[in-house]
Formats: structure tokens, C-alpha cells, sequence
């Protein structure tokens, strides 16, 4: 037991892979990537996205993976995967049974097509995995210069289209009315996840991009209703999550989905004892 | 230009429709309608379901295009999205977990569906918020979240986000439906208190026409393609209605009641004779 935990939990030589180049692009990645998944999450969450965003994450995997097997770049074959798996589920509008059903008749055609391209690959085998569960070396100075733009992309874009996709994902109703053309918004927002989620996957795995995508705006909903507050309380807890969940998972030398994760997560346990407390002094 | 002729003083109607007409296909919703609805007045469009209510609303929102026929608010051809207009929905609880507060919402109804960021003119934006907020007095739950706010707590922040925008029309897509009486009566007295002091023009679709009689100018009443448009007393009568539904229709006046006898319509709920639970007297 203490092994485990000895295992998990280890600094030895933390500070000198610090001063690696790759860990410094590594912690770089984790920061842009906490930055537009904090800033979209809330959105996610208010729009009830959380099923689309997992199933474009496995289309990322499926794209990753043919991308492995066709020798080219893995990201542009994730990137390709997610935005088409983006725009469908975009273009299925928000009618929730009929959006469910499809994202998981997708999402597991896009799985085992995944599985079956992995198998096929005759190469290494943890490049495979890194795909599920995400691996730091992962990002090169390539990636980070894609990361770098695709970042600057999504900030703009949302800079732009932020109050009318409040509007449309609150009150669609009225915003409708108002002349919001939420018929364009939903599948423009579907792809701004699907590059979201295309830049995580290499990171923290297809399995786990709900980690960053989906618990910090989860969290910050259980303490705050003001929009402004949600995402700046949002980008914080994803930042906290990948960049401790990467420098924690240096020295073990263990895949850094497992840490980002539990870090969210305890992210969203305080968050949600923080508004149940408040919430009876509210009432009470 | 000068402002010398009176010609060119005469406020454009806020609302004016010039034979309005609206096909699907082969149905013809209605035809040829004409409507010149003046600053201030309360309309009441009432009908069966089905008649076009809802499709009007949406005409004048700029989301239904006529067939024929133009479209004029504010004296300018309708588009979506105008600032002309205000919009109230069906009352529709918010669900609990909407992340909004009160004063978001109102302030979505300013400039939601703008694009960009909307950095300059914030305290400006602020301003109006909060005289949007404290003319419904909704002021004492600016900040709390829309969904813990009740019913009618979140129909006056419906009320102050469709007025917020200072609009010269407010469309109001049956407001009460589910209210309980005192907040029927206080979202349709902070209606007609806004056209009376900002001379808003007020379409209010409804199914029932007794909670707003009292405030009511003039009445458009649709019936399969044909409509009736003046007065209540003009419009609410036995024989108009007869005509129009092509059947003997009775209107009663029960004490300050409307009470509507021979429609079979049950959707169509003026009171069926006597009025469930007998409630809703003003």
C-alpha cells in the first residue's frame, strides 16, 4: 500500500525535469488547454453538452488513431475527427432524446473503429495508449505552436459570439425572438469544442477530456450564477488541474489523466459543499 | 425635414400591417390583413389555437416572412432582430440550474444578441438594468439566481427584459398563462402602466381576455383566416363572433365578465360558461 502511495506521490527529481524543455512545453500546453477548456466549460454545461463532448472526444481517438496508422500527424488526424464528430452532433440542433441517441450510436461506431485501427497499427504500443489516456512527451514544439494558434482561434471566436451563445444556451426562447440565429451558433460552437477537444486529447487522453471540459464548469455552476464569475472560476479550477496534475505527475513518471482528474474532481467535491453551505444559509 | 409640416410631425404607427398575408402550402393562415396600431394602445389578439396568434408574433418579430402584404414597425420594414421590439413568452419556469442571475437575464434582453464583447457603454448598461429591475420592483433579487426566483418572480424579470430595451411595440405571447391571480394582475398592470407612460404599443396573445379586459383598447380576433379588428364592445359581441366562427356563438356579460357560449373549441378556454374554480375576477 505505502509503495502505491510512495509511487503516486513522488518528488524525487521533480525539479530537475522541470528544467527540461519538454516538461516546460508540457506545463505550457496544460495552461492554454486549462484557459479555453475553462472558458468554454461553462457553456458546455449550461447547454447540457456533457454526452456531445465525450463523444467527440472518442472521434478525436478514432482520428488520432487512423492518423497513427496512416503515418500522418496524429493531432491534424484528431483535429479532423472531432470536428466532423462536432458538426454532426452541432447539426442535430437541441432536441435531447433524439441528440443522446445519436451521439452514442456514433460514439460507439467511433470507438471500436478506433479499436480496430489501433490494432492494426504494427507500431509502438504506448504511442496507442497515449491516444486513451493522454502522455506529456506528446507535445512537441510543433503541437505547441498549434496549440499556441488554435487557442488564439477559439478566445476570438468566443470573444465574438459570447452573449448571443449565453442568450441562446439560457433563454433560448426569447433569444430566438430576438433574432439570435441559434440555428448558426450550435454548430459553431460545436466546433470550437471539437478543437478544444482535439487539443486535449493528446494531453490528458480521449477517456478523460470531460475532466477538463466539463468538471470546472460543473463546478463553478454549484457556487456562482453570475456567467462572469463561472468562467474565471472555471479556468481556474482547469488550470489548477493541469498544470498540478502535470507537475505531479512528473516525477512517478505516470500517465497525467489520473492526476488532472482527481484534482478536478476534488475541484468540483468543494465546490459543491461550498454551495450546499450557502445555499442553507440562503434558505435558512 | 424642417419639422414645420404636420405632415412630417405624425408619429409613424408602431405598428402597421398592409394586407397581411400568410400561406403554408396550400392553408391559408390569413389574408389581407390590415392593422394601424398607434403608440400606447393595448391590443388583445385572441382566437383559437391554431388561428395564427402565434404566427403573428412571429411576423412581427421578422422570423416569418409574409406571403404578401407589408410589415411596418416603428414605421420601418420589420426585420429580425430590430430594437423596435420587446418580448415577453409564455410564463415557462426557468429551470433551477440556469446560470443566470436576475439582472443577466434582464441585461440579455439589452443586448444578447449583439456580437463582441460589449466592453464600452458598461455603466451605461448597468444603469438601465437596474431602472429595468426597480421598475418591475425586482430590484430586492437582482443577483440571485433566475432559477430559485419563483413564477412570478421570474415574469416581472420577463416583463423588465422585454422593457429594458425601451421598445416602441412589446409582444407578449400569453404572459399569464399559469400565473396565480395576484401576479396576473401585477404583470399586466406593469404592462399598462409602461404603454400609458412611454406610449408602448402592447399586442398581448391570449386565450383568455377577462384578466386584461379592463385595460384592453381594441381587440384582433382570429377565426380560420378571417379576423375582426376594433373595440371590445365591438368585437365581443354575440353576432360578431357568430360570423365569425360560422356558428351561433352567445357572449354574456357576467357582472365585468366576458363569458363565451358555443364554442366547442375546448382549447379555446374564454371561461367555458362557468369559469374552473370560478377564480380569475379582476
Amino acid at each position: 500500500m505505502n509503495d502505491v502511495l510512495d509511487k503516486l506521490f513522488t518528488f524525487d527529481g521533480t525539479a530537475e525535469l522541470l528544467a527540461q524543455p519538454f516538461v516546460r512545453n508540457a506545463l505550457l500546453a496544460a495552461a492554454l488547454l486549462g484557459l479555453v477548456a475553462g472558458v468554454l466549460a461553462p457553456l458546455i454545461v449550461a447547454r447540457g453538452m456533457g454526452f456531445a463532448v465525450h463523444g467527440t472526444s472518442e472521434l478525436a481517438f478514432t482520428g488520432g488513431a487512423a492518423a497513427l496508422l496512416l503515418g500522418v500527424s496524429v493531432s491534424i488526424g484528431a483535429v479532423a475527427g472531432s470536428v466532423v464528430a462536432g458538426l454532426v452532433f452541432g447539426l442535430l440542433g437541441l432536441r435531447q432524446r433524439e441528440r443522446d441517441s445519436v451521439i452514442g450510436v456514433v460514439l460507439a461506431f467511433g470507438l471500436g473503429l478506433g479499436v480496430l485501427l489501433l490494432a492494426l497499427y504494427p507500431g509502438r504500443a504506448s504511442n496507442k495508449f497515449g491516444l486513451l489516456t493522454g502522455s506529456i512527451v506528446s507535445v512537441d514544439s510543433t503541437n505547441l505552436w498549434v496549440l499556441v494558434v488554435v487557442t488564439a482561434l477559439v478566445l476570438m471566436t468566443m470573444a465574438v459570439v459570447y452573449r448571443p451563445l449565453l442568450f441562446a444556451s439560457t433563454d433560448p426562447d426569447v433569444a430566438v425572438a430576438r433574432g439570435v440565429p441559434v440555428r448558426l451558433l450550435s454548430p459553431l460552437f460545436a466546433v470550437l469544442i471539437a478543437l478544444v477537444t482535439a487539443l486535449a486529447v493528446p494531453i490528458v487522453g480521449a477517456i478523460l477530456v470531460l475532466s477538463v471540459t466539463i468538471i470546472p464548469g460543473a463546478a463553478a455552476a454549484r457556487v456562482t450564477a453570475s456567467p462572469l464569475v463561472a468562467t474565471i472560476l472555471a479556468v481556474v479550477i482547469a488550470e489548477v488541474a493541469l498544470v498540478g496534475g502535470t507537475i505531479l505527475s512528473l516525477a512517478p513518471g505516470l500517465p497525467i489523466s489520473g492526476y488532472v482528474a482527481t484534482i478536478a474532481f476534488l475541484g468540483y467535491i468543494t465546490c459543491r459543499l461550498v454551495g450546499r453551505a450557502r445555499g442553507q444559509v440562503r434558505t435558512g | 425635414m424642417t419639422g414645420l409640416h404636420t405632415a412630417d410631425r405624425r408619429e409613424p404607427a408602431a405598428v402597421e400591417l398592409r394586407g397581411a398575408t400568410v400561406r403554408f402550402g396550400t392553408r391559408t393562415l390569413w389574408e389581407g390583413l390590415d392593422l394601424e396600431i398607434p403608440g400606447g394602445e393595448f391590443v388583445a389578439v385572441l382566437g383559437p389555437n391554431g388561428s395564427g396568434k402565434t404566427t403573428l408574433l412571429r411576423v412581427l418579430l421578422g422570423l416569418q416572412p409574409v406571403t404578401a402584404g407589408e410589415v411596418l414597425v416603428d414605421g420601418r420594414p420589420v426585420r429580425r432582430g430590430g430594437e423596435g421590439i420587446g418580448y415577453i413568452p409564455q410564463q415557462k419556469a426557468l429551470a433551477e440550474d440556469v446560470p443566470l442571475r436576475a439582472s443577466d437575464l434582464v441585461g440579455l434582453g439589452l443586448d444578447g444578441h449583439h456580437f463582441g464583447l460589449g466592453l464600452r457603454g458598461r455603466r451605461e448598461r448597468s444603469r438601465r438594468v437596474d431602472a429595468a429591475l426597480a421598475a418591475v420592483g425586482a430590484t430586492g433579487y437582482a443577483g440571485s439566481p433566475v432559477g430559485r426566483l419563483s413564477g412570478g418572480e421570474q415574469q416581472r424579470l420577463r416583463v423588465a427584459q422585454a422593457l429594458v430595451g425601451d421598445p416602441r411595440v412589446l409582444l407578449c405571447d400569453e404572459p399569464l398563462l399559469s400565473l396565480d391571480l395576484a401576479h396576473q394582475r401585477t404583470v399586466s398592470h406593469l404592462i399598462d402602466e409602461r404603454r400609458r407612460t412611454a406610449g408602448t404599443a402592447v399586442l398581448f396573445v391570449t386565450h383568455e381576455i377577462n384578466p386584461i379586459l379592463p385595460l384592453v383598447d381594441r381587440v384582433l380576433y382570429l377565426v380560420d383566416g378571417r379576423f375582426r379588428f376594433g373595440t371590445p364592445d365591438e368585437v365581443m359581441t354575440s353576432e360578431t363572433l357568430s360570423e365569425l366562427y360560422r356558428t351561433e356563438v352567445e357572449v354574456l356579460r357576467v357582472r365585468e365578465r366576458l363569458v363565451v357560449v358555443g364554442v366547442d373549441d375546448c382549447s379555446h378556454h374564454h371561461d367555458a360558461v362557468v369559469p374552473a374554480g370560478g377564480a380569475a375576477t379582476p
